[in-house]
Parts: C-alpha cells; sequence; structure tokens
C-alpha cells in the first residue's frame, strides 16, 4: 500500500533537485515526442541543448543567449514576487506589449532629434506604461475584489489589438513604403538600445535583469516587505494578523511585475526587435511563467531557469532549420516541463510512505 | 456607413451560434468549480479539442464523430490536470495555466497538416413547416445539432445538480471537502469525474469553433474565449441558466462587434474587436462585489490525512 504522508517541513533537498529531474524528465519525454515527429530524437536533443553551447557556430549563438535570457529573466522576477504571495498576475505579456508600445512612442516622438537624455526617458515610459497596465487589475481587485487573473488575461488581449492599432496607425512609419510598422529605432542612435560591448548579446535589458535579479533578492531576504510577500503566500491568516496591508501588496507586486514587464517590452522594441510591428510579441510574457516556476520563485533559480529557456528557444530555432523540427514542438516541450515541475512537486512537500499506518 | 445592412434576424441566429462555444465550456467549467476546483486550463482544453474534432471530422467525413472525438480529446487533457491537482496534489493555478500553455503548443503541432483544409459541413436541422416560419424559424428552428445539445446540456446539468442525490453529492464536496470525506465520499474520485466532464464540454466548445463556427483551422484560433468562459462561470454566480444568458449576452457583444465592422462603423477595427474583452472586466467587476455563491472549497487540495 503505497501513501503519502505530509513532511512536517518541506524537503530542501527535493526542493532543490525537482527542477533538475523535471528537465531530465521532460528531455526523454521530449525525445518520445521528437521520435514521433519522426525526427531522431538524440540528435535533436544535442541540437537543442549542445549545438547553441558548444556546437559549431556556438559564437553566434552565444550571445542570443542573453538576448533572449533577459526579456524572460526581467518579467519572471516580477512576476515571481505576486506568485509567492498568492497575487496571480499572467497577463505580462499584455504589459510588456505596453511597455514597448510607451518606451518606443517616447523614442519615436523626439525623432529626429539626438540627445542623451531620449534612452533614459524612453526606459522610464517602457517602465511606466507596464505600471500602468498592471495596476488596471490591481486597483481593480483591491477596490472591487475583481479576479485578477482573468482581468489580467483579458488585458494581454486588449494590448495586442492596440499594438495592431498602433503599428498600423500613429506608430507607422511615414517613410515605410505603407508597411505596417513603425521606424527602425536600431538606426536612430539615440533610442537605440545598443550592445554595450559589440558581438557579447550584452544590451541594456541584460543589465536590468541583473539588477532586477540582485534587487529581487535583498528584497525577499533582507527587507520586511519581502518578509511580508512570503508571509502572505505562506499563512495569509497570520500575516494578517502581523499587520500585512493586503491591499499595499497587491498593489506592490502587480505594479512591480507590471513594470519589470513593460521595461523587458521597451528593451526588446529598442534593440534586438528594432520596431513596433504586429507580430513585435512572441510569448515571453507567457514563457515567464514556466521561469519563474522553473526557477523555484528563487532569484538565482530564476536566472538560471531563464537561460535554459532561451536555450530551448534559440536551440528550438536550430532544430527547425537543421532537422524541419516544427516551432510548435518547442512550446510543447516547454508546457510539458512545467508539468513535470508541478506533478514532482509532491515530493518536496510529501513523503511516499509504504505499509500500512500504524494505528496510534 | 450602413446600418441597414445588418438583418436583426440573422443577427440573433448567429449570436446563438457565436454563444455556443462559450455556453459548452462555461457549463463544463460550472460543474468543476461546484466540484470545488478551478481549471484555468479551459482555454488549452477548447484549443485541443478544436483542433482533434476538426482533424476527426476532416479524415472521418462526419462531424459528428469529430465532436465525440473533441470531447475525448479534451477528457484526455484535462485528465492531465486532474493527475496534477488530484493525485500529485499541485498548486490548481499553476497546473490550470500549464495546461493551457501545453494544449496552446499542443495544438499548434497537431494543426499543421490541416491549415487551410475544409472540414465537412454540419447538417442543420430541418423541421418541414416551423423551419420556414418567417423571423422564428430561422431563429429557433434551423441550427445545428450541438447548438441544441449546448441548450439541453444546461437544462441538464440545472436539473441534476438542483434535483438528484449526485448533483447533491457534487455540491457537498464543492462547499466542504473534509465533512463529504468523513460522510465516507470520495472527494477526489468525484472531483476527477467532475474534472473530466469540464474537460469534455471545453474540447466540444473548442471542435464547435473550428467546425461550425468559422469553419477551419487556425493557430490559437480559440483567442481567449476559454477564458470568457471561466469569466462567465462568475457572471453567473455558479447557476446555469445565468451561464446561458451571460453566453448570449457576450455572443451577442462578439456579433455586433463583427457586423458593425463590416458595416464600416467610423470606429477602427482594433477598438471594436477589443470589446468582448472589455466588456468582460466590466462584467466581472460589477459582479465581484457578491462572492456569496461560490463553492466554499474553490480552488483547495484535498489531501485525506485520516
Amino acid at each position: 500500500m503505497i501513501r503519502l504522508e505530509k513532511r512536517p517541513q518541506p524537503s530542501r533537498v527535493w526542493s532543490l533537485t525537482t527542477p533538475l529531474v523535471a528537465v531530465v524528465a521532460t528531455m526523454i519525454m521530449g525525445g518520445v515526442l521528437f521520435a514521433l515527429l519522426g525526427k531522431d530524437p538524440v540528435e535533436a536533443i544535442l541540437t537543442i541543448f549542445w549545438d547553441p553551447l558548444f556546437g559549431e557556430f556556438a559564437f553566434y549563438y552565444r550571445p542570443q543567449l542573453l538576448v533572449k535570457g533577459a526579456p524572460l529573466v526581467l518579467i519572471a522576477i516580477g512576476l515571481s514576487l505576486g506568485f509567492r504571495a498568492g497575487i496571480w498576475n499572467i497577463g505580462a505579456e499584455g504589459q510588456y506589449i505596453i511597455g514597448a508600445l510607451t518606451g518606443a512612442g517616447v523614442g519615436l516622438a523626439f525623432y529626429p532629434m539626438e540627445g542623451w537624455f531620449i534612452f533614459p526617458l524612453m526606459v522610464f515610459a517602457g517602465a511606466l506604461g507596464g505600471w500602468a497596465w498592471a495596476m488596471i487589475p490591481a486597483v481593480l481587485k483591491t477596490r472591487f475584489g475583481t479576479n485578477e487573473i482573468l482581468v489580467s488575461l483579458m488585458l494581454v488581449y486588449v494590448a495586442e489589438q492596440f499594438l495592431a492599432s498602433m503599428s498600423l496607425g500613429l506608430m507607422k512609419n511615414p517613410e515605410g513604403f505603407g508597411f505596417p510598422g513603425s521606424r527602425n529605432l536600431q538606426q536612430y542612435a539615440s533610442a537605440h538600445n545598443a550592445e554595450i560591448v559589440t558581438g557579447t548579446g550584452m544590451h541594456w535589458g541584460v543589465v536590468a535583469a541583473l539588477i532586477a535579479v540582485i534587487f529581487a533578492y535583498v528584497l525577499l531576504n533582507r527587507h520586511m516587505l519581502g518578509y511580508h510577500i512570503r508571509l502572505t503566500g505562506e499563512a495569509p491568516r497570520a500575516a494578517r494578523f502581523a499587520g500585512v496591508k493586503p491591499a499595499r501588496l497587491i498593489l506592490f507586486c502587480l505594479g512591480a511585475s507590471g513594470a519589470l514587464a513593460g521595461l523587458a517590452g521597451m528593451f526588446e522594441v529598442s534593440g534586438p526587435a528594432g520596431q513596433v510591428s504586429i507580430d513585435f510579441n512572441v510569448g515571453y510574457g507567457f514563457t515567464a511563467i514556466i521561469v519563474a516556476f522553473l526557477g523555484r520563485l528563487h532569484p538565482v533559480g530564476i536566472l538560471l531557469a531563464g537561460g535554459l529557456m532561451a536555450l530551448t528557444y534559440i536551440g528550438g530555432d536550430i532544430a527547425q532549420g537543421n532537422l524541419g523540427l516544427p516551432s510548435a514542438a518547442i512550446q510543447v516541450f516547454q508546457g510539458m516541463l512545467l508539468f513535470f515541475l508541478l506533478a514532482l512537486d509532491l515530493l518536496t512537500n510529501y513523503r511516499i510512505a509504504f505499509g500500512k499506518p500504524e494505528v496510534a | 456607413m450602413d446600418l441597414s445592412a445588418i438583418n436583426p434576424v440573422l443577427l440573433i441566429a448567429s449570436l446563438m451560434v457565436a454563444a455556443t462555444p462559450l455556453l459548452l465550456a462555461a457549463i463544463g467549467e460550472l460543474v468543476v468549480e461546484k466540484s470545488g476546483v478551478l481549471n484555468l486550463g479551459v482555454e488549452g482544453m477548447m484549443i485541443t479539442g478544436a483542433i482533434a474534432g476538426f482533424a476527426a471530422a476532416v479524415e472521418s467525413g462526419s462531424p459528428l464523430a469529430g465532436f465525440v472525438v473533441a470531447a475525448v480529446a479534451g477528457a484526455a487533457l484535462s485528465l492531465l490536470f486532474a493527475a496534477l491537482t488530484q493525485v500529485a496534489l499541485a498548486n490548481q493555478v499553476a497546473s490550470g495555466l500549464a495546461l493551457t500553455l501545453f494544449g496552446l503548443g499542443l495544438s499548434a503541432l497537431l494543426g499543421q497538416r490541416y491549415v487551410g483544409v475544409k472540414p465537412p459541413q454540419m447538417g442543420r436541422i430541418d423541421i418541414p413547416v416551423l423551419s420556414d416560419l418567417p423571423v422564428v424559424g430561422p431563429i429557433l428552428f434551423a441550427h445545428d445539432v450541438i447548438l441544441y445539445f449546448g441548450i439541453a446540456l444546461t437544462g441538464a446539468v440545472w436539473a441534476v445538480l438542483k434535483f438528484t442525490r449526485a448533483g447533491l453529492v457534487l455540491r457537498a464536496v464543492g462547499e466542504n471537502h473534509e465533512a463529504a470525506h468523513a460522510l465516507g465520499y470520495k472527494v477526489v474520485r468525484i472531483r476527477t469525474l467532475a474534472i473530466l466532464f469540464g474537460g469534455a464540454c471545453a474540447g466540444m466548445g473548442g471542435a464547435y469553433i473550428s467546425l461550425i463556427r468559422v469553419p477551419q483551422w487556425t493557430e490559437g484560433m480559440t483567442a481567449g474565449i476559454g477564458w470568457i468562459a471561466l469569466a462567465l462561470v462568475v457572471f453567473a454566480s455558479w447557476k446555469p441558466w445565468r451561464a446561458l444568458l451571460g453566453a448570449y449576452l457576450f455572443g451577442g457583444v462578439t456579433v455586433v462587434q463583427l457586423n458593425l465592422q463590416a458595416a464600416g462603423v467610423a470606429i477602427p477595427v482594433e477598438y471594436l474587436a477589443m470589446s468582448p474583452y472589455l466588456i468582460t472586466i466590466l462584467v466581472l467587476v460589477i459582479l465581484s462585489a457578491d462572492k456569496s455563491s461560490a463553492p466554499a472549497s474553490l480552488g483547495r487540495s484535498f489531501h485525506a490525512s485520516r
């Protein structure tokens, strides 16, 4: 007879090893999936996880790791704060889009003027845009008790329509021969989020992501607010007795995650993407949810998880080109990872016991 | 702009068609939530049902076979959710999100071969005299079978929840799982069955979009309808007939919005397309003041320690 026994305390060992076990399990199941698609599973897994780092063209792919990882880490750090306190912002994709629009909007408004102050202003505008978009579910939740999950998600679809309207209308490049999409910010020096060191992929978004990781670490481990966040997640009743104000926590967690997602969008549109276009967003806001969980909602874990997830994006692209693996297969792969992670979490909180329970 | 081009009879008839996927998914989720489980994976199950049903209908030539396969596919995916939340005791919010992300990827993968394919057409019922009536005929007596099935299902769920012992047990599990367990009811088993029912309904709702409403397959074609269905359950205060009313209301918004786009109203298309989502938020805000009718154990994991 197999049964589950709740551990008195979550196991530290399992808490650290489950992400690794989940990755291995996903690789195995992913291999099965790729085999079903008629690809050589070993070759596919190697293409995804080995080639970007150590393959023949790794010099080209390694910088991409930073480019793809930075937005994921930035967004996931923000989300993890809320997830810890049981505040579910799943509309980061929308905040990412709005941050990109406000950031790019400020830059485009100054065109063709050059000045050192333009880029910092864009950074500020991007964060503000994402923050404001996240304030909608936050204020509705605190004022009316509206479910933040549904509202933040509905706002993703609204933001997508807004993006379409902007790239076809207000922000359309007047010299773009009628094609949709804005001016290319990469060709506008004052607004370009250029690489800090050429050829490394290191742009200001990567710096911001690293700062966010350090900030979140200090906040959660050394600061009263971080303690309140953790307390609310683990023991909501105790938190209330301790005088934690839920409304302030909701405003802070949603606001912070919105601002970080907005920043990510702004750094992306002014750097790697270059322009506001209809299909500018590629789902970083949703993948970041997986990154947050894979990193165990811990800042350092998220940094590592962001790197791994970036790897699957890049490896997936290579596999698409070399092996003809459909891009959706990578999406399935990422979804599977989250499944295994959640399922294996059981081992952190419960112990598997054999035999009949003793009669007390 | 030419508003006179909008035919009110056709508008109401197409409103019912637009509402049916929402209704099916919402009724399924209503039962799931009544059992105390919050499954946020409706969108993922719908899109999986949409492609599974589409593929089955194209391969077999029968739309009805498509709906059966869609229900099975939706239920199969929801079984994953049940395993995660009922057996592995994982967080329901996170598991639901995982289901949606996985379903979106899986459907895109399965659907590659079906882009641009035309599905077999679903016949409409044709009752000799009634279907030919002016106004009433096209609105009430000239739809496909699934639309009527959706309405019948609403009635059936209402009756089961209100009048039968099974419904009472389901509600008991959702209100207080500890008490239900103490009375000897198998909480996990009952909840798993409810989750499977919800998955099957969502799958059929998805297939309705890809086989009847659109009808073709495009990636991510459910476009948030699963999430609106979740909001609809809140709107309905967990009451089946109010879910029907809500589905028709949202269906109406969608159809009117599309008609206005076609009529060339001076509002840009993008802003019209936002409206169903904005109205969902608005409705949520108005109704979220009253949470008293929500099942008391909603979203909480159950582990029998004794």
